[in-house]
């Protein structure tokens, strides 16, 4: 009764009792795992991953601890990533590329990742190097081509593999370990490819030029072949009419005498009177 | 003491709304006026004209409360019938009460109805802990501090985009070549749980996941499927290749799409891509040149084998009056068109002058202007 007719003595109450009910009631989200530390020492977990584990079945909720004295360190319980860009590998045959890559994780031990670690950021910041050594080992065996295609299965578990096995004494489980980007560094190598596909096209513009030509000049050919046949076929029938036939028509075009353009040029033509056109005009045979 | 609350609760608004000046404070503040203290008293706030009152009533609703709960005011005759006893202090402290009541109702109220709309999805935890998700429409749950509800637009579709902003984004293909290749995702939440609880950062995971399996496809085709041909099959193993992965991380997200904006040779290069186009079509041309001058060569030939052939048919029947028919003919439209001098060879030495006569280039007629030089002598 007191209490409640002095309002700032309620509001004082009030105000304690929101204290000490936030210091012992933690909500822990479904994307979360608590870590609690007593006193620094760590005694538990709530919502640790497990496998396979339905959303409504796992340990998120609210938790109450001892308030003031339990510490709880929040760890994500999410998939994260390790981004790695711009590492230089070295094939085999000395080439170099730069390859852009991710790891995809999960801290599945937050206790340990707690104890070793510290936080997310330190194990990303421990992960980055070590993915970053286990892409150079792997991709550093193999030859540029077989680089430019290192999505085979095996290339990448042993990846995977590899990180796994470091990652592990954080207590993290590495998810998924993929190439971004592979590509040519920028400056000689990136520019000698450049020449490389431009000579590549030069050379065949150059190519389709000349086969084309070439065939042009193959159907050219066959055309006058063909030609040359029709002619021969019609023409053998009779070859001295032929050349009676020609002549006349020759003679014709000669002296622009087949209705054709005039002929450049006057024409005076001298007759014998032996001349066979001539011959009636003689009047002497027959 | 409910019904009170109750009726309070559902007369607040309704004053607010409607700037009646009345309300349920008003009778009992009406009889302060007429038996307590009067003109002395604090000045009752729900009597000020509409128009001064209209900027702030939630304050003047607040002194008024206030006022009320420190007992003061000269409110001692009690408020209304509804606040029962004469005793101050039980005045106020049922004020305190009611205070309190109103609030926690209206936070209950609005913390615990959700209206989710048709694109919407609500995934709703208790204390954190995942307990479902609300469909589209009004749904209650427990309060705020108890359960909250997250709201997901399910049916927008985002894209992303590659490379982000203009340049170049060069790739390397199978065969060691290099294309600039431009290209967006779509994508939209299949689960709406799983969007919220399994990814760290969903869309960075799907920009990361797109460009790997791109980066992968790519890997596989050569320069000239990428920048022809291929473009739609490298966009469907793309969108495949990117939901398998993403399902791996069980992230809830579904691709809808994979599009190839652009695809093409780097710009510092692009001309003697060009280059190959222009040669491809020269070459196309030059085969058309050719065809057509066969058509023509064959159709020439045709045309005059025929001729030979009808002529030659009438030849056979009658060769000799033909052929002398045809000799005079063609003699005759040869010689009318010519002059002509007949001259007896025998002992005549011709002399002629050829007006005009010209030496014809070839070698054949340079002996013409030899007897032509003497004859033009001899007219003189």
């Amino acid at each position: 009764m007191s209490v409640l007719r002095n309002p700032i003595a309620a509001g004082f109450a009030a105000l304690v009792g929101v204290i000490v009910a936030a210091a012992t009631f933690a909500i822990v989200p479904e994307e979360q795992q608590a870590v609690i530390l007593r006193f620094e020492n760590p005694v538990g977990v709530v919502n640790a991953w497990k496998p396979n584990e339905r959303f409504g079945t796992t340990g998120a909720g609210i938790i109450a601890r001892v308030p003031f004295v339990d510490k709880i360190v929040w760890v994500d319980k999410r998939v994260q990533s390790v981004d790695l860009d711009n590492t230089l590998v070295l094939s085999t045959d000395q080439l170099r590329l730069e390859v852009d890559a991710y790891a995809r994780f999960r801290v599945i031990d937050p206790l340990k990742m707690v104890v070793t670690a510290g936080s997310v950021d330190n194990v990303v910041n421990q992960l980055r190097p070590l993915l970053g050594n286990a892409i150079r080992n792997e991709l550093g065996k193999r030859t540029f081509a077989t680089l430019l295609s290192p999505e085979r299965n095996q290339l990448m578990d042993n990846i995977q593999d590899g990180l796994q096995r470091l990652a592990s004494q954080y207590g993290v489980q590495v998810v998924d370990v993929r190439i971004k980007h592979a590509d040519l560094p920028a400056g000689l190598p990136l520019e000698s490819a450049l020449k490389r596909m431009s000579t590549a096209r030069q050379q065949e513009a150059i190519t389709i030029r000349a086969q084309g030509q070439k065939q042009a000049q193959i159907v050219r050919a066959q055309a006058d072949a063909d030609s040359a046949r029709i002619y021969a076929e019609a023409f053998t029938k009779d070859a001295r009419f032929y050349d009676f036939y020609r002549a006349m028509q020759s003679y014709r075009t000669t002296f622009g005498a087949d209705g054709g353009p005039e002929p450049k040029g006057s024409t005076s033509i001298l007759l014998s009177p032996d001349n066979d056109y001539l011959r009636e005009f003689r009047g002497t045979e027959r | 003491m409910n019904m009170t609350i109750l009726s309070r609760l559902f007369g607040r608004p309704s004053i607010l709304a409607t700037e009646t000046p009345k309300g349920p404070w008003g009778g009992g503040d009406s009889s302060n006026g007429g038996s307590g203290g009067g003109e002395g008293g604090p000045r009752n706030p729900w009597a000020v004209p509409p128009g001064g009152r209209k900027g702030a009533p939630t304050p003047t609703a607040l002194d008024e409360f206030l006022r009320r709960a420190r007992g003061g005011g000269g409110s001692g005759n009690g408020g209304g019938g509804g606040f029962g006893g004469g005793m101050p202090s039980a005045n106020a402290r049922t004020l305190w009460l009611i205070g309190t009541g109103i609030i926690l109702i209206v936070w209950i109220l609005i913390t615990s109805i959700h209206q989710i709309r048709p694109e919407q999805r609500g995934v709703v935890t208790y204390f954190g802990r995942y307990v479902g998700t609300l469909d589209p429409g009004i749904s209650l749950t427990p309060p705020a501090p108890i359960a909250s509800v997250r709201k997901i637009d399910v049916q927008q579709i985002r894209t992303e985009n590659f490379p982000q902003g203009d340049g170049e984004n060069l790739m390397l293909t199978g065969d060691q070549n290099i294309v600039d290749l431009a290209y967006s995702v779509r994508w939209d939440i299949a689960s709406p749980r799983d969007f919220a609880f399994q990814l760290k950062d969903p869309q960075g995971t799907v920009r990361a996941t797109a460009e790997s399996a791109m980066r992968a496809v790519l890997a596989t085709t050569t320069l000239n499927q990428a920048i022809g041909a291929g473009r739609q099959e490298m966009e469907q193993r793309v969108a495949d290749a990117t939901q398998r992965i993403l399902n791996d991380y069980q992230a809830g997200i579904r691709i809808q799409g994979v599009a190839i904006k652009q695809a093409a040779a780097p710009a510092s290069i692009v001309e003697d891509f060009n280059a190959v186009t222009a040669a491809q079509q020269e070459a196309v041309a030059n085969l058309n040149k050719s065809e057509s001058y066969a058509q023509q060569v064959i159709a020439r030939a045709q045309g005059e084998a025929e001729q030979f052939n009808k002529v030659y048919e009438q030849y056979r029947l009658a060769p000799e009056v033909t052929r002398r028919r045809m000799y005079y003919e063609t003699m005759e439209a040869v010689l009318a068109r010519t002059d002509k001098t007949i001259v007896e060879p025998r002992g005549v030495v011709p002399y002629l002058t050829a007006p005009g006569a010209r030496a014809l280039p070839d070698a054949g007629t340079a002996v013409a202007p030899t007897p032509a030089a003497p004859a033009s002598e001899a007219g003189r």
